[in-house]
């Protein structure tokens, strides 16, 4: 009988059996994800730390060390508290009104209506358009000649024309307009938060406090709202940090005028370090964000773990 | 506390008719349990009576009054959810002191009706936990009272066990039974599990296609069913239901058909039963088969004491003489109603 086959012992390899061990295959996969973090967000970060203590300019890209001179120098500088004021400003300031029409919002598509679906998917559109498409549509409609807001105003008798607002010319409300235009964009996305936060409440809760004798109020501040917390300061976050950091609305809308007064850090830090080519005071600004940021995400990080024992 | 009286509640969802047309009259102090399979509008039934939804059609009283547009809030009945309902983010305190602020009452006076109920209950060394740091037995026991603490009009049970183990269950039958004599509360109770009918109930309802089909003592629903679905559904294993001459049913419990020497006294009438299958269930031996000369939908069953009928006397595949107690035997006409008092 002719033998077809015969079992063969060969030495298998050590490293054969390498990715089958859990802690060298977890390094692996997750190797990509912090060589990312190093180069692009660490990297930079460090090389903003060390510009903002330099003398580094593009016109004399010196490393000279200047130790906290930059920073000095722009504290001193009335116009940066104004940007780092409204900073704040322009973040809070939308988040509220995000959240508020976010809130509003997602009662109302919570109700069954005809055509909820569709209303459901086109509320979407404002996170989805492009910023900066965005920013020029919403610029055409703040413009001085052809506002349609104040031809709408002026066409309902409520403004005359002589009196029609300035919009983007009146620092109040140049500030005020940012802010809608960053509202409208969160707001979509704080909709879809709630939503998710309201609809994964249990039924039974909700009824057990409206038979319990809580009305409308009481159940939306004292049941749900404190349920929905922690995926709404998730949102917050996300919405505070996109916010704090952005530039591009106020970039493509004013330009950080009129007279500075829809500066913000993002801007400024553009403007002085790239755009005027002074990069040590640019990436000082920018470096002003860091602790700001620092501190909102660990207030909340830590309100969240709280509230989950 | 107080009567809870309902006349001729309908409530239709779109073209699904849920209750169709319920009037129920329970007493103050009285223990209602609303009996029914899964769907059968008992929920919903409840749910109206809370003001959770609104009845299509029908009035509803509460203590003489009618509170059809009544909002829940003023309705002042408390009511048990399936899955409690507790409050995760709030302590049992709160949980338990909430709906007394919902009536803005000062703050010793909650606090001390809050240390009334959850002494009431045992669970005052639970008052600073939350509900997600309780067991599923704690929990039920939080939920009964925040639904005691304002004292209400009637208490509303939505299958209130259904979340515990067998164990559990037993015991917590026999709290909320003797806490509610105890208290003297007006309770509607919903389950599809007939032990707890039977064991809780001063009265059953027993409920089907959003229609009630039968009210009385758990003993009169039992001995004495109104109609075929309630004699079927009613007891374990059911009723045993026969064609009789001309359309009619005839029906008898498994307990009450019993070899013919068994019969000690009174008129019996006599079948003869082929036994097909037999189970010994430790306190009984249940056994299957079939009746000569009647059609049945279902086997035919029997529940014999095992200490009387040695196993060898009814071997499968042979045919027994078995008799029915004629005081036992139940008739029902082509509808399925009953047709006569014994």
């Amino acid at each position: 009988m002719a033998v077809i086959a015969e079992p063969v012992t060969k030495p298998v390899s050590r490293l054969h059996f390498m990715l089958d061990r859990r802690e060298v295959l977890e390094n692996i996969l997750i190797a990509p994800a912090i060589i990312y973090v190093l180069l692009l967000v660490g990297l930079p970060l460090l090389l903003a730390m060390y510009y903002s203590v330099s003398a580094y300019t593009i016109y004399n890209p010196t490393w000279q060390f200047v130790g906290l001179a930059n920073f000095t120098q722009i504290i001193d500088n009335p116009n940066f508290l104004q940007t780092l004021g409204n900073t704040f400003i322009f973040t809070f300031g939308s988040q509220l009104l995000g959240l508020v029409l976010g809130k509003f919002g997602a009662f109302l598509l919570l109700r069954p209506f005809p055509g909820r679906k569709i209303v459901r998917a086109l509320i979407i559109l404002p996170f989805a358009v492009p910023v900066a498409l965005a920013t020029i549509a919403w610029q055409w409609m703040f413009d001085s000649l052809y506002s349609v807001i104040n031809w709408t105003l002026i066409a309902a008798s409520i403004v005359t024309r002589e009196d029609a607002p300035n919009w983007l010319g009146n620092p109040y409300l140049a500030m005020l307009c940012v802010i809608i235009i960053n509202a409208w964009r969160f707001f979509p996305f704080a909709i879809v938060i709630f939503l998710a936060g309201i609809t994964a409440i249990p039924q039974d809760i909700i009824d057990a406090a409206t038979v319990d004798g809580a009305g409308f109020w009481r159940r939306n501040y004292q049941i749900i709202l404190p349920m929905i917390l922690p995926i709404v300061a998730i949102g917050l976050i996300f919405g505070i940090v996109f916010t704090f950091t952005d530039l591009s609305i106020v970039f493509l809308l004013t330009m950080g005028g009129p007279v500075g007064a829809t500066s913000v850090l993002g801007f400024a830090g553009f403007q002085t370090g790239i755009v005027s080519g002074d990069v040590s005071h640019g990436a000082a600004i920018s470096l002003f964000m860091l602790p700001v940021l620092l501190v909102v995400v660990i207030i909340t990080l830590r309100f969240i773990r709280r509230r989950e024992i | 506390m107080a009567a809870v009286l309902t006349r001729d509640i309908v409530k239709t969802f779109g073209e699904i008719t849920a209750v169709n047309g319920i009037s129920l009259t329970v007493p103050d102090a009285e223990f209602m349990v609303l009996l029914g399979p899964s769907g059968c509008g008992k929920t919903t039934f409840l749910r109206i009576i809370c003001g959770l939804d609104q009845q299509t059609s029908g009035d509803l009283l509460i203590g003489g009054r009618i509170v059809n547009d009544i909002p829940p809030r003023a309705r002042g009945v408390a009511m048990m959810f399936q899955s409690y309902g507790l409050y995760p983010h709030y302590t049992v305190r709160n949980n338990i002191a909430f709906p007394l602020r919902t009536q803005r009452l000062p703050r010793d006076e909650i606090e001390k009706k809050v240390q009334w109920a959850s002494q009431l209950l045992g669970i005052g060394h639970l008052l600073d936990r939350r509900p997600r740091q309780l067991s599923g037995g704690e929990r039920q026991r939080v939920a009964l009272a925040r639904a005691l603490v304002r004292e209400p009009t009637a208490l509303l049970l939505d299958e209130p066990l259904s979340n515990l183990d067998a164990k559990l269950r037993t015991s917590a039958r026999q709290e909320i039974k003797n806490f509610q004599q105890r208290v003297g509360l007006t309770t509607i109770y919903v389950t599809h599990d007939q032990v707890e009918a039977m064991g809780m109930g001063d009265r059953i309802a027993v409920i089907d296609h959003g229609r009630v089909r039968q009210v009385g003592t758990p003993k009169e629903i039992y001995d004495d069913p109104a109609d075929l679905f309630v004699a079927t559904f009613v007891g374990a294993p059911p009723m045993n239901i026969v064609t009789h001459n001309g359309g009619g049913y005839l029906g008898f419990r498994p307990e009450n058909f019993l070899p013919t020497d068994m019969i000690e006294n009174g008129a019996a009438t006599e079948f003869s039963f082929r036994v097909d299958r037999s189970e010994y269930l430790g306190s009984e031996r249940i056994v299957y088969g079939v009746m000569d000369g009647f059609d049945s939908k279902q086997p035919i069953t029997a529940k014999l004491p095992p200490a009387h009928v040695a196993a060898e006397r009814i071997r499968p595949g042979e045919w027994h003489p078995f008799a029915v107690k004629n005081s036992a035997l139940r008739h029902f006409d082509k509808n399925g109603n009953r047709t006569s008092r014994h």
